[in-house]
């Protein structure tokens, strides 16, 4: 342990100096430091004079925690540039050979790189947010709360740690400082719309609710250097091809994937569709636990407390049960309000935003609406349970019909998400991110098209004709 | 000791940069590896230092295999790439200590090893400037350096003269020929023949990822150029007409001045070639071996492999 913190303590090192001793990257860094802080305590003063003229007490009360959010965030993303080229542009320069024939290992390397490039913009950030808090702490305002600024400052260290760890992850991946360069809108625009949410929880949240914010940040944080991690590899650093997109060959991994040995459609149902299928086991079963854990609780909720936000009193349930009992008549024109492919296409939809939503964030917000969809249902039971109808009963009636072909068909879909994502932080030595994603998809694909399509078929048919009758005959009493 | 067998290595599952090489180079050996630009060097060598892993075949460098034990392997391998590789802001003696560092030598040797080695390389005054400020050939030193810094027993050369003036070049050929002396084993990818010819005990040239010659200088220029060819000049026309020639050796061209013969056996057939000369009333000049470069070598191979002629 000892001996891997010395090391990782030399790569970073020669780094820092490296770094203090570019007046490219050392002026303008200073510059920004010195002169920003006076620019936004002076936007500051001015933003507070308007609010105290024409009222906006809302944002007088949090100007200074965002204006400290976005005096944090431009040293970072300033400051990229250093994590960027940490591995490309050393391979550019021809000095990561020598690095890469040395004893060090990889881990060495990655996060030797990983501290500079998440030390030297944190300590502008810090020294930028500093003195504006002078600057601003002798106006006559009310100064944010420790814990707020506590609750700041560790954002602005998860934000350090998700641009360095992407940009890093960029830099291994990328032949030449140009293309990492092109690159880094991926993660400046991304990291600009999470601090855009992590305003709104500042000006309309309280202080606890940026925890979520933290921990999130952190969580793909985390995800990204398992990533870079996984797929340090020094052989793909001095390829020469990297950059370089062969959609032929690339069209031939997938095909070669999606078809695997069969034949014919029949042979692929028959040996390709189960073997995919196999492979899923582990993550359907996280899955499963997920979706039982997240049904129980969300039912649970629901039953505990909506009757008391509500302030469900006797009338107001017989209220709702006429409501409801009046709309159930309406089941019947269920095929013309929402006919069977409308209702597939939706569900396909979601499904496809899993994996999209997945793919951008190693399965977490794949895994985060999939929770809200089986929160829903959990939701809906319980909500049956409050108005007096028995949940098991709405379940068997209401759900299962058709949400044993569309459930699965999710199970499946999102389990087979949650595989791309693993599988991409996952070490594999043989492949590269590309050819791993790459395959990933093409299972997903297998699965989706093989699978999820045909059973989300068959649901929308059944919860548009079928469906409705079983709840009529169910309730008939409604 | 450096030994592969079946070394090959493909990228992009297409084109195999390095096709079946089986070497062997003992401790107190130098191999140098000679080829056209692209032809496997680097990629042999990168592979040798386990920076690429080989797609078929194994390698074992000082004693380790480079696929499975490749930190062992890079801990006694001192490689020196072909771009120097140098950290610009860095002065010459903070860039060797970093690389010490990453070596693990202690502080004292660390010390004396930089001291050593700056000085020998003539590097000695530079220390204290930054590398960036340093000429091509003082780069070339400073890069040579980190190779040996942390004493390793085997070294991989790539190009280790290059840019060099003709002093500093004598000067690492001579640290290059000390090394062997103490038992070191060497490979170096060279362009420069002279230098393979002068200080390599085997050669090997690869093309197209392929090794097509393997062995000392005087195997391969046998196998390329036949047998050793000797010249007996006159001193004025001279017809040696019917010519007994003793068994080994044949007559490879005449002219009215000189003789040239293809000798198997210089130590037997000579003495009596000249014997013969002589009773003939020869007005002989000079006897002496017609030298063969190892350039004609590496271009008729070259021309071979190529599959157009060659003139010498």
């Amino acid at each position: 342990m000892r001996r891997d913190l010395e090391a990782i303590w030399l790569v970073a090192r020669r780094e820092f100096i490296d770094q203090f001793r570019d007046w490219r990257i050392v002026v303008p860094m200073l510059l920004l430091v010195s002169l920003f802080p006076f620019i936004a305590d002076d936007t500051t003063r001015q933003a507070i004079g308007f609010m105290n003229r024409f009222g906006g007490d809302l944002i007088l009360d949090n100007l200074i925690p965002f204006v400290v959010l976005v005096i944090g965030f431009f040293p970072l993303s300033f400051t990229l540039v250093v994590a960027l080229e940490s591995f490309v542009g050393e391979k550019e320069r021809g000095t990561i050979e020598p690095l890469l024939s040395s004893p060090l290992e990889d881990k060495h390397l990655y996060l030797g790189k990983l501290l500079v490039g998440i030390t030297t913009p944190l300590v502008f950030s810090y020294a930028s947010i500093g003195i504006y808090l002078i600057l601003v702490g002798r106006r006559a305002v009310e100064f944010p709360s420790a814990y707020m600024l506590a609750l700041i400052f560790l954002l602005t260290f998860a934000h350090a740690v998700l641009m360095v760890s992407s940009a890093i992850v960029i830099s291994i991946q990328a032949t030449t400082i140009r293309a990492a360069n092109l690159l880094a809108s991926f993660v400046v625009v991304p990291v600009a719309f999470l601090l855009q949410g992590e305003t709104i929880l500042i000006f309309w949240g309280n202080e606890d609710v940026l925890w979520f914010a933290i921990v999130a940040v952190t969580l793909l944080s985390g995800l990204l250097v398992r990533l870079g991690l996984a797929h340090f590899r020094r052989e793909y650093m001095l390829g020469r091809e990297i950059d370089t997109l062969d959609f032929k060959l690339m069209w031939r991994r997938f095909r070669d994937r999606f078809t695997g040995n069969a034949g014919s459609i029949s042979e692929w149902y028959r040996r390709e569709i189960p073997e995919t299928l196999r492979q899923l086991r582990q993550p359907l079963a996280i899955v499963l636990v997920m979706a039982a854990i997240t049904g129980i609780v969300s039912y649970l909720w629901v039953v505990e407390y909506v009757p008391l936000h509500l302030n469900l009193t006797p009338d107001r349930v017989n209220n709702i049960r006429t409501f409801v009992a009046a709309n159930l008549g309406n089941l019947d024109q269920l095929s013309t309000a929402l006919p069977a492919p409308v209702l597939f296409f939706h569900n396909a939809r979601t499904t496809v935003a899993f994996l999209a939503l997945g793919l951008v964030s190693f399965s977490t917000l794949g895994l985060t609406l999939f929770i809200g969809n089986i929160g829903l249902v959990g939701g809906v039971m319980g909500a049956a349970s409050i108005v007096g109808f028995s949940p098991l009963l709405t379940f068997a009636a209401g759900v299962l019909p058709h949400g044993i072909f569309e459930l699965t068909a999710v199970f499946l879909a999102t389990a087979a998400m949650f595989k791309v994502g693993a599988q991409l932080v996952t070490p594999q030595t043989e492949k590269s991110l590309g050819e791993i994603l790459l395959l990933s998809l093409a299972d997903w694909f297998r699965v989706f098209i093989g699978v999820v399509l045909p059973l989300l078929a068959i649901a929308a048919v059944i919860e548009v004709y079928i469906t409705p009758l079983l709840i009529k005959m169910a309730f008939p009493y409604l | 000791m450096i030994e592969t067998s079946d070394l090959s290595k493909q990228f992009n599952n297409e084109f195999w940069a390095v096709d079946g090489v089986t070497l062997s180079v003992q401790p107190g050996q130098i191999l140098a590896l000679l080829g056209q630009n692209g032809a496997g060097k680097t990629t042999t060598v990168r592979m040798l230092t386990s920076l690429l892993t080989p797609t078929r075949g194994w390698a074992r460098v000082a004693g380790f295999d480079v696929t499975k034990r490749p930190q062992d392997v890079r801990s006694k391998v001192g490689v020196l790439t072909e771009q120097h590789g140098l950290y610009m802001r860095m002065t010459g003696w903070e860039y060797l200590d970093f690389f010490a560092k990453v070596y693990g030598l202690d502080p004292e040797t660390r010390r004396n090893r930089s001291a050593y080695l700056l000085e020998y390389f003539g590097l000695a005054e530079a220390a204290r400037r930054r590398s960036g400020e340093y000429s091509k050939g003082m780069k070339q030193k400073l890069a040579l350096a980190r190779a040996l810094m942390h004493d390793p027993s085997v070294l991989l050369l790539d190009e280790p003269t290059s840019a060099m003036d003709p002093e500093s070049a004598r000067l690492v050929r001579d640290e290059i020929a000390r090394l062997r002396s103490t038992q070191r084993t060497i490979i170096i990818c060279t362009h420069n023949l002279a230098e393979a010819e002068s200080l390599a005990d085997h050669i090997a040239i690869i093309y197209r990822g392929k090794i097509l010659l393997n062995g000392t200088l005087d195997e391969l220029k046998r196998q390329v150029l036949g047998p050793v060819e000797y010249e007996a000049k006159f001193a004025r026309e001279f017809d040696a007409g019917e010519l007994v020639l003793p068994q080994g050796v044949t007559l490879a061209s005449r002219d009215s001045t000189s003789l040239r013969f293809q000798v198997d056996a210089p130590q037997s057939a000579n003495p009596t070639l000249v014997h013969a000369l002589t009773a003939r009333n020869a007005p002989l000049v000079s006897f002496q071996e017609v030298p063969r470069k190892l350039e004609h070598v590496y271009l008729k191979t070259m021309a071979d492999a190529q599959g157009v002629s060659y003139a010498a």
